[in-house]
């Protein structure tokens, strides 16, 4: 049962995500939080994250991650497959069989189409983030802080993510916790 | 002999492109035009056309046609598992060890710190999904069909696999 519902759910993900890995990242979302609650949105947000400080495609990291989380080795072949076996196969066919259908009219209207709601998803996703970075114990202030730099740096100034990603994490592992600050202080 | 090269070909890309698979287009072009031949670069732009034009992720599109015509299905299961398998293995590994840990204080502040850059990089795409919708299909219909999917998602709870079914049959009738 369990793998029946990993399978539909990658399957839908690959099926419906068009403009590759990036964009179907809201629908992994909707999929594996909102829908079959495999963790909330605060692991998925540390998923999304580890992912996207490695290299390779981000979509079968994820699914190759979640469906291991949920159903073990078998778990993430079959996350893997659904989401790529089937645009593999249509892509083999459709290059092989019939090659003109890209140039059509209808096609490039589809493809364009879909954009606009991509971007709603993506929207709505990163308000989710916003509003729980600003009500977690880092509060608004923070939050905003680390939100307009992060901006800067990786908008304006083009620094890879994975960089500053790591940077967070090496200080989050460093930074004392405050009940050890202050044995420090009374020791100095 | 070819399914070495086909494993190398997709591995080099797969563990060097970072930001996802669209960003290890130019390096898998480098690989399969540049370095072994296999297409010629209008051949390349063709194929990838075609993954653009099709759901799901573009990598591991291009990765299974361009490893099966040079190696049959044998030659397609490679090249998809260069392209997915170490990264991914890499993935599960510091994910456990996390996970291992995931009721210290450290690490549930890791969490925290993140969460601001997840919410930048997914507003970034945002920007650049609009910006590619306002070249695609002009501002109005930007809006217009990114309002309608915003309330029939947000508002009406709708599944988002109605609201792009819809969005794809728009776009081949009104905008073809």
């Amino acid at each position: 049962m369990t793998h029946l519902h990993i399978f539909l759910a990658f399957f839908r993900v690959g099926i419906l995500g068009y403009g590759g890995g990036p964009s179907s990242i809201p629908l992994v979302h909707k999929e594996v939080v909102d829908k079959y609650k495999w963790m909330d949105t605060d692991e998925f947000g540390d998923v999304l994250a580890l992912g996207n400080a490695l290299p390779g495609p981000i979509a079968t990291k994820m699914a190759g991650y979640i469906g291991y989380r949920v159903g073990g080795f078998l778990g993430m072949l079959n996350a893997l497959i659904a989401t790529m076996l089937p645009t593999i196969i249509l892509m083999i066919l459709l290059l092989t069989v019939l090659n003109s259908y890209k140039d059509q009219p209808w096609v490039k209207g589809m493809a364009t189409a879909v954009v606009p709601v991509v971007m709603v998803m993506l929207a709505t996703l990163t308000w989710d983030f916003v509003k729980k970075s600003g009500t977690s114990q880092l509060g608004w202030i923070w939050a905003s802080v680390l939100i307009v730099v992060g901006v800067v740096l990786l908008y304006f100034f083009n620094i890879h993510p994975a960089i500053i990603i790591l940077i967070l994490l090496v200080a989050a592992l460093v930074k004392k916790d405050s009940t050890s600050e202050k044995k420090e202080n009374q020791a100095s | 002999m070819i399914y070495w090269q086909i494993f190398l070909a997709f591995f080099l890309p797969g563990i060097l492109g970072y930001g996802g698979g669209p960003a290890s287009i130019p390096l898998v072009e480098h690989e399969v035009v540049d370095r072994y031949g296999w297409l010629s670069v209008e051949e390349f732009s063709e194929v990838l056309a075609l993954g653009n034009a099709l759901p799901g992720p573009i990598a591991t599109k291009m990765a299974g046609y361009i490893g099966y015509q040079e190696g049959g299905i044998l030659g397609a299961i490679i090249a998809v598992f260069a392209t997915v398998g170490p990264s991914l293995i890499l993935m599960i590994a510091l994910l456990g060890l996390l996970m291992k840990y995931k009721e210290s204080p450290r690490v549930k502040r890791m969490t925290t710190y993140i969460r601001p850059v997840i919410a930048v990089l997914l507003g970034i795409m945002t920007y650049e999904f609009f910006f590619s919708a306002y070249e695609g299909v002009g501002i109005w219909q930007t809006l217009f069909i990114g309002a309608a999917s915003f309330v029939l998602m947000e508002k009406l709870k709708v599944h988002p696999a109605y609201v792009i079914a819809g969005a794809l049959v728009y776009g081949a009738v009104v905008l073809a």
